[in-house]
């Protein structure tokens, strides 16, 4: 299988501190793949070196086999990544259709002009942003709170909403910075199906970073540990589960405890 | 009476024919003495400054940046304004709304400049930009004879008219109400909201600053241009205090919010003449009144709110004015 994300020799340097050091990863297109290690490993730098808000200090990143580095945020979410955040990231003074149709509207293609007079064209785009906004609420159980201020929503529903406005973007590849935080493990296994679904009727690659091992486990086809900034460890769910070096810096012992 | 004003302000007709109403007033007033000739500029300040205020809170409002420099870009629509109707093409009062784009074409052509700093630059920093900005265009005015120095230019032809002054209110609040309701209104709203957030999600951050600083700075020359046709202007006039007096309005009527900013407009306007007598007590008044508001109301009387008129049809649904349309499949 071809390598849709792939991350080659990646160094990442804050003045002296060196938070990704050499790190390799790479995410073959259709798969869920989970990124785990200990708190301070990397992995948020990690995906913000992904999507363009860091620029490594060396390495390679390539999406489709094409260098996003250097590319600005929100050309890289144009090309086909999307992401959620660690803290939920939305406009919390919108409605929950306005942020949806945030990120749909870079499929929109009228120009400025054409929206300061109001031309045909952007009429047609603006109706088309709304129905397909609401369209993706639908499946997301939001589609009851299309109006209501994001702000408002329980925690579980802004989480809902922050992957359904990612999905607005039509990513090929869906990023998601610990998507099961704060969640009990009722929820955690509600999620991990909600995850399956999302995978199969997007069509979209998975990539998280999680620290419940229930979800990872489950979900992922693969399963890459960072620790310190470095790859520890890369392979499948029992690979990792039976691998040492993992044990001793991440699962922390025996098995049992993260059971 | 409640339900009655509920269903008005909901429905689309009365905006339209407010509209009508006013420039068949203001022409009328043309040819009948309706108004004195105080109220008349009364009148004409109130449109002046609900422009003003409506191009800053694209700025301050929806975006969230803070630009003390608006009394800058009026400057620059007045003094380019002035100039071409005083010595570039005298005499020809038909060129009059040509002046009044070239004024305002000037201003957006120095707000495009502004927003490339701010691509790099926001918050409080960029305000103390804008601040800059506005001293070096205002000793600029000073410090060139041509456009009169500190004295000014004076015997500018008094072109602005009510009419005139309607037609510019009109043009303006269309105009960005159609930038705000479009992806690039959105776009501008989602950089206030969170602008990493707004990034990860594909909106050309860029761009839309761009547009936001460009469209806010060619209305502010716009109603410089329209002040400069009252008879004469005077460097000293556009100062930080003007930029304030424009925060005070953007502020009072509420941020993000169209309806607020003419209301914050006609409400300071009107204080501002009607507290005349009190002289210097006048400034004491306003702006004891101003920290009430920020204490009580600190988003404005209309702050983040809009009046359901100022809302494209297909808006009303997606804002959830009006129930959601069923589905026609």
């Amino acid at each position: 299988m071809s390598a849709l994300l792939e991350i080659e020799n990646v160094t990442k340097r804050f003045g002296g501190l060196c938070a990704i050091s050499a790190c390799n990863v790479r995410v073959t297109a259709g798969h869920a793949h989970g990124i785990i290690g200990p708190n301070g490993a990397g992995k948020t730098t990690l995906f913000n070196l992904i999507t363009g808000i860091y620029q490594p200090t060396e390495g390679a990143i390539r999406f489709r086999g094409e260098s996003i580095a250097g590319l600005r945020p929100s050309r890289i979410a144009n090309i086909g990544i999307g992401r959620t955040f660690q803290n939920i990231r939305l406009c919390k003074q919108l409605t929950v259709l306005d942020n949806v149709r945030i990120a749909f509207d870079s499929q929109l293609h009228y120009a400025p002009i054409e929206a300061l007079f109001r031309l045909p064209r952007s009429g047609r785009d603006e109706q088309r942003s709304i129905d397909e906004s609401l369209a993706l609420l639908g499946p997301f159980g939001l589609l009851g709170h299309a109006h209501d201020i994001a702000g408002d929503l329980p925690y579980g529903s802004q989480r809902r909403l922050e992957i359904a406005r990612a999905l607005a973007l039509k990513p090929e590849l869906l990023l998601l910075d610990e998507p099961a935080a704060g969640m009990n493990t009722g929820e955690t296994a509600a999620l991990t199906e909600f995850l399956r679904w999302v995978r199969a009727e997007f069509k979209v690659t998975l990539v998280l970073i999680e620290h419940h091992m229930h979800l990872v486990m489950n979900l992922c086809d693969r399963i890459t540990v960072l620790d310190f900034g470095q790859t520890i460890a890369d392979g499948t769910p029992e690979e990792i589960r039976a691998n040492p070096r993992v044990i001793d810096a991440y699962l922390g012992g025996s098995e049992d405890e993260q059971a | 009476m409640k339900a009655f004003l509920a269903s008005a302000a909901r429905a689309r007709w009365p905006l339209p024919a407010l509209i009508a109403l006013g420039f068949a007033i203001a022409i009328l007033s043309q040819y009948q003495p309706i108004f004195s000739g105080y109220a008349q500029i009364v009148l004409i300040t109130i449109g002046i400054n609900i422009i003003l205020c409506a191009s800053l809170n694209l700025v301050n409002g929806y975006m969230g940046e803070f630009s003390v420099g608006h009394a800058g870009f009026m400057s620059l629509g007045a003094y380019t304004s002035a100039v071409f109707t005083t010595k570039w093409l005298p005499d020809l009062p038909a060129l009059f709304p040509v002046a009044v784009v070239f004024g305002g074409a000037i201003a957006a052509l120095i707000g495009f400049l502004l927003a490339l700093l701010s691509f790099k630059t926001r918050g409080d920093y960029l305000a103390i930009i804008t601040l800059a900005f506005l001293m070096i265009v205002k000793s600029t005015w000073e410090n060139i004879p041509y456009v009169g120095g500190p004295a000014g230019l004076l015997g500018v032809d008094k072109m602005t008219t009510l009419p005139w002054t309607l037609f510019w209110v009109v043009i303006t609040i269309l105009v960005i109400r159609n930038l705000i309701y479009s992806k690039f209104g959105r776009a501008i709203i989602a950089i206030r909201e969170d602008e990493i957030a707004a990034n990860a999600m594909g909106v050309r951050v860029r761009e839309a600053k761009i547009l936001a600083f460009v469209v806010s700075s060619f209305f502010g020359g716009v109603a410089g241009a329209l002040y400069a046709h009252l008879n004469f202007i005077n460097p000293k006039y556009f100062d930080i205090v003007k930029s304030t007096e424009i925060l005070v309005m953007v502020y009072l009527g509420g941020i993000s919010s169209l309806g607020g900013s003419i209301l914050g407009a006609i409400i300071f306007t009107f204080l501002l003449n009607a507290l005349e007598p009190l002289g210097y007590w006048r400034m004491v008044i306003l702006s004891a009144l101003l920290i009430a508001l920020m204490l009580f109301r600190p988003r404005g009387i209309m702050g983040l709110r809009e009046l359901p008129w100022f809302l494209p049809r297909r808006e009303l649904f997606a804002k959830g004015v009006v129930p959601l349309a069923p589905k026609k499949t």
